[in-house]
């Protein structure tokens, strides 16, 4: 026990650094790949509300949603968080990321239409001061903290420190949506802005809150038997109704973008509500989410699968290559004298010793129509001048480059396992009777394959995950699924679904080494020695 | 030579010789015959040319110069898979990734034979070797013994007359190695094979074989049967080199026909046989085995010459008894006398006289 944890004490060192760049970064990452908490975070409350909705029959949900997503989205604004869902929805169903952008701007003169009429009304609603003490009270202190949490994962920020205000029971129960409104926009202004709650005047969401608290008969006819703080403005607001606004939230919206009224918007939110969503992965294989279940995308936007066999078989094809050009290179190395083998070596390594993105421009040179092969070609009159061969921005191109880019590990261990294999079995065979080719193939061969097993594999998985050069020579044809996670990962800025591409991608990776381990055996490979 | 001179020659080096660079030559004018069924041995450090001169037999290495005859017919530019000659390797080159079977299958399987055929032959081979239940094995599951019994079967399994065989036991223990030289030995002369056998150990080539090719410095220093070798040494390499030896170094004062006396650089007088030694006054270095040196007076002649003696060690090694003696200012000196019950035992410090027969004391060159 204690030798082992000797050991282990050794091994900690690097067991953490591994753990910590290595394995953590790779986890979260492809944890992205099922995450959707944004949705559930950035409006808790109409994740909720739509629950209930039933979205087959194309009718846009019920007025306490839109309710909801007021209150929720006017934070969010706040917070500048609101766009950040848009963009994430818009990889759903596209148009989202205008619509809460449009919308997040005009949010101010959705609340304005239910603040100036009160105002009128009573101008004790202009006042700050007035609110605070209408809202303030006890026993709120639970529904302040319910509220503080949603903000602080709906922000992202750590939202504790001292409020200075505890909303009112009494209030909290008979002005329901006007406490959440009136709560979040203390939060905010005493914790992220560092006011105190009393001076400021409260966001238009608070009139609107209050205005959708009027419309509810009970309500009233507790504000009418209510005598506590700011009893009289209340009640002049209840007795003079008719001169807010006659309509609710949901036309409110409507009229600011006729979208919010599309029931197939609200599908796809309901659809992304949870906070673990499988539409990246689904995404990943060309199909989609919808209010119907998991479909086929369209044969125009099917682009996934296509990318990960082409993967998969220019792999293969740049591994086969490989090998063929590897093996006689190693051969050589092998059993040429020592000093002509050095000079080999190093030409072998050489390009090593190059920048990659210098070998890959250099194909470049090589492989464009107007470049040096096509030149020779031409010259030698091989090709005609009006048709020169299209060797690049096509997937010869990528073979061709990360052929030779890959090459040195195929040959290494190629090379580290024929070294190993001593002249005297081939000898033997020969004093057996078998001719040169016989040596080799019966012989020489069979004892060179784990070398070849261990630079396919390689090659193989270099070759899978490989993203430079294909950019640069690969065109449009011959680029790879890598390429395009790297397109979501820095351009899209689609994460998730550069996860869910990764994930699949791993999973594949380990699949194949799991078959060659039953078929070849992972001990029948070699890397030297 | 003596024993094979009446049978037909089956191999045959002439004028052989080999270069690697073009300057050095690794054998030098090489001439060797062999009768068919002969057991000959090829002996010498290493660096003497006997494992090039069995490469060169096989196949694998050619002759700068000279022809090399199988059977009366030159096989100079005969590739090695068709001199059909068995060989067994000193790490014993079996196909590890090949069974044992299958390792014995595979000359034949080249030779195109059928697979009924094949199976009895390689059921035969491995019988022979008393490997018959290992057929189905990896060379890497047996032990260095028995590998080298499936080499042999492997190397004798496609009924070659010719088998080289090139350090083959330089792997094994010492108990084992005795046991598969009297084996090998067995076997070939069982199937009257003729054997070309490559070693540097002495022991193996004196029990071993019919005759023994000793090579210095790329040339053979003496071919000989074994007992010729270690009694009558042709010259100062080949009496070191097999066997125990004392030297003393002189000058020749006199021969009388089959007979010389040797004056030591001492002053001393011995008796000794005149071999490549020629004229009087020429510098000689005379050898004596160590069970051939005397120091019982009763035991030589009345008129052999005797030298003074002092012991300087005396080692009891069971059988034998071992004693260093400082003679003629040589302290290195050895007698080996047997332990018999009469046999006396010296004493450090002792000084005692020693002597021998004349015939068994060889006067050589001084090289």
């Amino acid at each position: 026990m204690r030798q082992k944890m000797r050991a282990l004490m050794l091994v900690a060192p690097l067991l953490i650094f591994v753990v910590v760049t290595f394995i953590v970064p790779i986890l979260s990452m492809l944890f992205r790949s099922v995450e959707n908490e944004i949705v559930p975070n950035t409006i808790p409350g109409t994740v909720v509300a739509l629950s209930e909705w039933d979205g087959s029959t194309g009718q846009p949900p019920h007025e306490d949603v839109y309710r909801n997503l007021y209150i929720d989205l006017f934070k969010a604004e706040e917070a500048k968080q609101h766009t950040r869902l848009g963009t994430r929805l818009n990889y759903e169903q596209t148009g989202v990321s205008s619509l809460f952008r449009t919308t997040g701007r005009s949010l101010d003169d959705i609340g304005e239409l239910w603040q100036d009429p009160l105002e009128a009304i009573d101008p004790n609603f202009e006042e700050g001061s007035f609110w605070f003490e209408m809202m303030s009270g006890t026993g709120g202190e639970g529904f302040l903290e319910q509220r503080r949490e949603l903000m602080a994962a709906m922000s992202d920020e750590n939202m504790s420190g001292d409020v200075g205000f505890v909303p009112s029971a009494e209030i909290i129960e008979m002005l329901p949506w006007t406490a959440r409104a009136y709560t979040d926009f203390a939060l905010w202004a005493a914790i992220r802005d560092g006011d105190t709650v009393a001076e400021e005047d409260p966001w238009e969401s608070v009139y609107g809150a209050l205005g959708m608290d009027l419309t509810n008969p009970d309500t009233v006819s507790a504000i009418n038997s209510y005598n506590g703080a700011g009893a009289s403005a209340l009640q002049a607001a209840a007795a003079n109704i008719d001169q807010l606004p006659d309509f609710g939230f949901r036309e409110a919206f409507t009229q600011e973008d006729e979208d919010w009224g599309n029931a197939e918007v609200w599908a796809t939110i309901k659809l992304y509500s949870p906070s673990m969503t499988p539409g990246y992965f689904l995404n990943s294989v060309d199909m989609s989410l919808t209010p119907d279940g998991v479909k086929m995308k369209p044969d125009n936007q099917q682009i996934y699968t296509t990318l990960f066999t082409r993967t998969l078989v220019m792999a293969l094809i740049i591994t086969g290559s490989c090998i063929l050009l590897g093996y006689p290179v190693a051969w050589l190395l092998a059993n040429l004298p020592m000093r002509t083998a050095s000079i080999l070596m190093i030409l072998v390594l050489l390009p090593f010793w190059t920048s990659l993105l210098v070998r890959t421009s250099a194909w470049k040179v090589l492989l464009q129509q107007q470049g040096v092969i096509n030149e020779i070609l031409v010259w030698l009159g091989f090709v005609d001048d009006a048709d020169r061969l299209i060797l690049m921005n096509n997937a010869t191109g990528t073979v061709i480059a990360m052929t030779h880019i890959l090459l040195p590990f195929m040959i290494l261990p190629l090379y580290s396992v024929m070294k190993t294999i001593p002249p005297s079995y081939q000898r033997a065979a020969k004093s057996l009777g078998a001719t040169n080719w016989t040596a080799f193939w019966r012989v020489y061969f069979p004892q060179s394959v784990p070398g070849i097993g261990a630079g396919s594999i390689l090659v193989f998985i270099l070759a899978i995950g490989y993203y430079i050069t294909p950019e640069i020579v690969g065109g449009t044809d011959g680029v790879f699924i890598s390429n395009r996670i790297a397109y979501h990962i820095s351009s899209s800025l689609n994460w998730g679904l550069a996860a869910a591409l990764g994930s699949i991608l791993l999973v594949v990776v380990l699949g194949l080494y799991w078959c060659y381990d039953k078929i070849v055996g992972i001990d029948n490979v070699k890397l030297g020695g | 030579m003596a024993d094979g001179a009446s049978n037909e020659a089956f191999v045959e080096f002439e004028r052989v010789q080999k270069s690697y660079d073009g300057e050095s030559l690794v054998v030098k004018d090489l001439n060797l015959t062999m009768p068919k069924g002969e057991f000959l041995t090829m002996l010498g450090p290493s660096g003497s040319g006997k494992t090039t001169c069995l490469m060169m037999l096989a196949g694998f290495e050619t002759a700068t110069h000279g022809d090399i005859r199988l059977g009366g017919v030159s096989i100079n530019d005969i590739p090695p898979h068709k001199r059909g000659i068995g060989m067994v390797f000193q790490n014993y080159a079996l196909f590890p990734h090949m069974t044992i079977a299958e390792n014995l299958a595979f000359p034949l399987e080249v030779r195109k034979l059928g697979k009924a055929e094949q199976e009895e032959k390689v059921k035969r081979a491995l019988d022979m070797v008393e490997m018959g239940s290992f057929g189905g094995r990896r060379p890497a599951q047996l032990s260095g013994g028995q590998q080298q019994r499936v080499a042999l079967a492997r190397a004798l399994v496609f009924e070659p007359e010719l088998v080289l065989m090139d350090e083959p036991l330089g792997a094994l223990d010492k108990q084992l190695r005795e046991k598969m030289q009297f084996e090998i030995t067995h076997l070939a002369h069982q199937l009257g094979i003729t054997t070309v056998y490559v070693t540097h150990d002495q022991t193996e080539a004196l029990t071993m074989s019919d005759r023994v090719a000793v090579f210095d410095d790329g040339r053979i220093q003496q071919l000989a049967a074994p007992d010729k070798l270690y009694e009558e040494p042709e010259n100062s390499f080949v009496a070191q080199f097999i066997g125990e030896n004392n030297t003393l170094e002189g000058i020749i004062k006199e021969i009388k026909g089959n007979t010389c006396v040797v004056q030591l650089d001492g002053g001393e007088i011995i008796d000794a046989v005149p071999v490549n030694v020629t004229e009087v006054g020429e510098r000689t270095r005379v050898s004596i085995r160590p069970e051939r040196v005397e120091y019982n007076r009763d035991r030589l002649h009345e008129d052999a010459h005797t030298l003074k003696a002092e012991v300087l060690e005396f080692i009891y090694m069971g059988d034998i008894f071992r004693t260093r003696l400082r003679v003629a200012g040589n302290d290195e000196f050895i007698i080996k006398t047997r332990n018999a019950p009469d046999q006396v035992r010296l004493t450090p410090g002792q000084e005692i006289e020693i002597g021998w027969l004349a015939e068994d004391c060889r006067a050589l060159d001084a090289s």
